[in-house]
């Protein structure tokens, strides 16, 4: 590896994007150090470095130039750089990015499309609750309270599995919940007037997808400053 | 065999190869269906009857017996008198991804589909059929586990290519005819994913690859739409048989139906062939 130090930064920055794309940790980590100790705030090594970073991935997998075994080592090379910064993002009070909580309805236990959508949201800086398989709408609900959620997600691959998102929706709104939550649906069964009929505000075909509608909704609801 | 039990009453949620021990009537009755449509191989009702998939269930523990039950119920009508078909294996995706991708160590990949192929072997399946799968690293687990209890018996392999013309873990139908040809399967091809249309191109790609492979082609009836939030395959048997031919003229030597067909398919299919039930 170069001398990082010696680098300029737009260098800097693309090499970490670069290694990001690699699927490459120790790198990833090596550059964000070199950020931090340039003085950079962790929040913009987060947003200029990684999230720019799997932002390539992302539009890259939608047009399926990278698949899923690329997109997984990405994901993982991105935690790792996340690991570095998320202790300085807290202590730097760095603007919040927004907490999804995500699942794969109840009878349904389809989770890689699913894993990568919630990969994918880390990689975009969000805070990802992942439940697992099998998920109740009593589950689903504790965990929106319990980690103040700002995002809900739910997938289903079954289309006899799909229904039980509306019963989630429906006991958010009986809780008061639903109001201030924002509501994704994917799977491959589903459709965007699927995703409008239960009362949920997108579909996501993907998880690129899922992330840029995950972005826009989030700026709209806090009055359109972020990322 | 699914799209057949859901009809039959299968509900979300439940385990299709339950139905091989509680219902057996339902699952050889739509073998004998498939047969008298003029199908000549019966897969057996075990997609999901790996210990990774049957433990989502809670069924883990009941690999053997239903596995095995499945393939003597296959068995029953192929092998009975005036029966004409073969009896497949079939062997789906653990769902999981293997390590160091993922969390599913290659030894504990290859145990469970040796468990799962040891059962079928012993109800007497003719073939094993390794299908839906879209990383070639868990194809070799399962075809190392089924070597591990029945060697010599052959395999058959498809691919699922649904994203991008590709497997979702990125495997071209080029690199799949190359790489499954060279691990010795009898028959190699693509199944499920999207409709025929879709699988046509990959047909293709496989048989300019390696023109002397026996190639598979099962697509699903179409692609699914809504309809009042079921899925529904809207791919006709006339559409099916349209295909049976157009995929015969691509090379492909054995043809099926996957997701959304019923008898009615595969009669039209068998007699566009010319198969006479």
């Amino acid at each position: 590896m170069s001398d990082l130090s010696q680098l300029p930064l737009e260098e800097l920055l693309e090499q970490i994007q670069d290694n990001l794309y690699g699927g490459q940790p120790e790198p990833v980590v090596a550059g964000v150090h070199e950020l931090l100790r340039r003085g950079l705030t962790p929040y913009d090594a987060l947003t200029k470095g990684l999230i720019a970073g799997m932002d390539v991935v992302g539009e890259d997998f939608r047009t399926g130039k990278l698949f899923v075994p690329q997109v997984l080592m990405a994901a993982k090379a991105m935690k790792a750089g996340m690991e570095v910064l998320r202790p300085l993002l807290a202590e730097t009070g760095a603007p919040r990015i927004g907490t999804l909580v995500i699942g794969t309805v109840k009878g349904d236990i389809h989770d890689i499309g699913k894993n990568l959508v919630g990969m994918m949201m880390e990689g975009a800086g969000f805070q990802v609750v992942n439940l697992g398989i099998n998920t109740d709408v009593e589950k689903f609900l504790h965990a929106v309270r319990e980690h103040a959620a700002d995002i809900l997600g739910m997938s289903a691959l079954l289309t006899t599995t799909m229904p039980y998102m509306r019963v989630v929706i429906q006991a958010l709104k009986e809780s008061g919940l639903r109001e201030k939550l924002i509501v994704l649906v994917g799977g491959a069964p589903l459709n965007a007037d699927f995703a409008k009929q239960i009362g949920a505000d997108a579909y996501c075909r993907d998880a690129a997808k899922a992330v840029e509608t995950a972005k826009r909704l989030m700026a709209e609801k806090m009055g359109g400053a972020l990322v | 065999m699914g799209t057949m039990l859901f009809e039959a009453g299968l509900t979300s949620g439940d385990s299709p190869e339950r139905w091989n021990v509680e219902r057996p009537d339902v699952i050889r009755g739509v073998h004998r269906a498939y047969q008298a449509a003029g199908s000549r191989i019966l897969l057996t009702n075990t997609f999901g009857g790996n210990r990774f998939r049957l433990a989502l269930h809670g069924l883990e523990t009941r690999v053997p017996e239903l596995n095995e039950a499945a393939a003597r119920l296959a068995a029953e009508v192929a092998h009975a008198p005036g029966g004409n078909a073969v009896v497949a294996g079939d062997i789906g995706p653990s769902g999981g991804i293997l390590a160091p991708l993922g969390d599913l160590e290659r030894h504990d990949a290859v145990k469970g589909f040796a468990e799962q192929a040891a059962a079928l072997h012993a109800g007497g399946v003719d073939v094993f059929w390794i299908e839906t799968m879209s990383a070639l690293e868990e194809v070799e687990a399962a075809l190392e586990g089924v070597r591990q209890v029945a060697p010599g018996m052959p395999v058959v392999i498809t691919l699922s290519f649904d994203t991008h013309g590709h497997t979702m873990m990125g495997v071209s139908p080029e690199q799949a005819a190359k790489e499954l040809t060279a691990l010795g399967a009898a028959a190699v091809g693509g199944n499920c994913g999207l409709g025929p249309a879709e699988l046509l191109p990959a047909m293709v790609a496989m048989h300019a690859t390696v023109p002397d492979a026996v190639l598979v082609a099962k697509p699903n009836a179409g692609l699914p739409v809504l309809e009042d939030g079921r899925a529904v395959y809207r791919g006709s048997p006339e559409e099916m048989a349209d295909y049976a031919r157009r995929l015969t003229a691509a090379g492909v030597r054995i043809i099926g139906a996957c997701c959304g067909s019923a008898p009615a398919h595969l009669r039209a299919m068998a007699e566009a062939l010319g198969v006479t039930a």
